[in-house]
């Protein structure tokens, strides 16, 4: 990307430093609104399908199967749909604000793009502050929530920004722990640099390294399922309690908006765990130039799509969470134990050096660890089936 | 609070934990998700337009008149039928039959957005002219007026 602006700033023998940096701003510029054009927009929007046709059948329905094979375009009929749509302002909403909000939330969902990394090479701004970066720009999903709850003049709505501003900044503090005791074990900020520690096996992977990082790949997880408003710590937009939380007063564009942020919010989530735990995209050394490129693309992305439907599955089997019950499990637990966390790594890196021999086997140790458990649930989950006898669940009034 | 008795639902250590039921819980449904894809078959939901349910054999649809072996309609305008009903929706008209000199409806209105499909009409006929086997049941229609069923389309369903 750079040596391209450089070639084509000396192309057109421009000297000085602003015309450099007027070409690398637009230059970025362009490349940013092309992946979000190209690449995040039909991704929200066919995880959107997605979720929806998992969910249904989770529940033994159909789910959208009209438009387009097997209903795959069901999120561009939608988005269509929002487009076409009247743009209610009510009467006695804060314009500017309610204007303003939803754009607030889809930079800061989009703007965690900028450093999420596709590939070894295929990273829009590796910034050394990487990490840093992801939480504060996500940070302003919160403001621009609780501005759209202030704005629409409604009751519901408010009662959802609230929630959410309180959720999200609680949940802050664990998620950037458990992200913390990650970049000790790394010695960087940097996502990519997060990636570069860890190895393509399993056992390099940081989610194995010690004890404490297997146990603070659980409360990163919780911590993000529950700053992105995921079932269930969907609170600010409960829809049995709150109508639509605070997207109650939105329609059309706008409320296009808030739905692509969600769903982007899922991707943004997922890809961060993968980078902070899962390895991110390194892939065996058995390929080289653009293969190696596309091998890390597919690796990077089937991780992040398995975490994926790993959220889809918690929020179509469990119960939303009590207000109260949501800041126990933040502040009682998930706080004290990540603090725990960032100690124990600290002190596993003073006592087991890195790549020392006791490393290894812990590492092999959790690895196992991790198996065994995720082989014994697949056992359950067989002898389930087994038992169930699906064809009988089923009456047909007419048979 | 008096007057309140608190019963309270006990749980064991390993609910308690919540962790375990969690994991029950993601069993039930990664079971539905794998068995419904394996088994879309015996899915009960029906692709409406496309795929319709075999209807019982007494399923009471639309209302047809019947006829004579000559094509005029059965109905001797007795009036039974618009005496049963009891959302008040058939309207008959009496005439006299060229060739016999006995009775025969020359009007003969069903309003369909009256009609309860009680099949009362049917029980109440002392010559089979009236019946609800068409199987038809997709009545919907853009006017009200294509609603009000006369003697010709109720001949011919």
């Amino acid at each position: 990307m750079q040596q391209l602006l450089d070639r084509f700033i000396e192309s057109r023998g421009w000297t000085g430093d602003w015309a450099i940096e007027l070409v690398y701003f637009l230059g970025m510029l362009f490349f940013a609104v092309a992946l979000l054009l190209v690449v995040v927009t039909p991704f929200t929007g066919i995880v959107s399908w997605a979720e929806r046709r998992i969910a249904a059948r989770m529940q033994s329905r159909v789910g959208p199967n009209r438009v387009g094979p097997q209903g795959i375009l069901q999120w561009a009929a939608d988005g269509l749909k929002c487009i076409l749509k009247e743009d209610l302002i009510p009467e006695d909403a804060d314009r500017i604000l309610f204007t303003a909000a939803p754009y607030l939330v889809f930079c800061g969902l989009f703007g965690a793009f900028a450093v999420l990394p596709f590939s070894e090479h295929l990273v829009i701004a590796d910034l050394d502050a990487g990490a840093f970066y992801v939480m504060a720009i996500t940070s302003l999903v919160p403001l621009g929530i609780i501005m759209s709850g202030w704005a629409s003049n409604n009751k519901w709505s408010l009662l959802g920004g609230m929630r959410s501003a309180a959720q999200i900044i609680s949940y802050e503090i664990p998620a950037a722990l458990s992200l913390l005791a990650v970049v000790l074990a790394a010695g960087t900020l940097s996502l990519q640099g997060i990636i570069r520690a860890q190895g393509w096996s399993p056992a390099d992977w940081f989610l194995f390294r010690n004890p404490f990082l297997f146990t603070g790949f659980f409360y990163f997880f919780v911590a993000n399922l529950a700053e992105g408003n995921r079932t269930p710590f969907d609170l600010p937009e409960a829809e049995s309690e709150l109508v639509a939380g605070y997207s109650t007063e939105y329609s059309g564009m706008r409320f296009a908006f808030f739905m692509l942020a969600e769903w982007a919010n899922l991707y943004v989530v997922a890809s961060v765990v993968n980078v902070a735990f899962l390895g991110g995209w390194n892939v065996p050394p058995i390929a080289e130039g653009v293969v190696l490129t596309i091998l890390q693309m597919v690796v990077f992305a089937a991780k992040s799509l398995v975490l994926v439907f790993v959220i889809i599955w918690v929020r179509w089997t469990l119960p939303r969470l009590r207000v109260d019950q949501m800041m126990l499990l933040c502040w009682k637990y998930l706080v004290p134990l990540s603090f725990l966390n960032v100690l124990g790594t600290a002190v596993w890196m003073m006592i087991v050096p890195e790549g020392s021999a006791a490393g290894r086997v812990a590492s092999w140790l959790l690895v196992l660890v991790g198996l065994s458990l995720s082989g014994l649930f697949g056992l359950r989950v067989r002898k389930n089936l087994k038992d169930a006898d699906v064809g009988r669940l089923y009456l047909n009034p007419f048979s | 609070m008096p007057g309140i008795r608190t019963v309270g639902r006990p749980m064991n250590i390993k609910e308690k934990w919540y962790l375990f039921e969690i994991a029950k819980g993601m069993m039930v449904s990664i079971r539905h998700l794998v068995s419904n894809i394996f088994h879309q078959d015996r899915m009960p939901t029906l692709q409406y337009p496309e795929e319709k349910r075999v209807l019982p054999e007494r399923f009471r649809g639309r209302h047809r008149l019947t006829k004579r072996e000559d094509g005029t309609p059965k109905c001797v305008a007795c009036y039974c039928c618009q005496t049963a009903c009891p959302a008040d929706c058939i309207s008959i008209e009496a005439g006299e039959r060229p060739d016999a000199g006995e009775k025969v409806a020359v009007r003969f209105d069903i309003n369909i957005l009256r009609c309860v499909f009680c099949g009362l009409c049917v029980e109440a006929c002392p010559v089979d002219a009236i019946r609800m086997d068409t199987g038809k049941y997709e009545l919907s229609s853009d006017s009200r007026k294509k609603l009000i069923y006369d003697i010709d389309t109720l001949l011919n369903d």
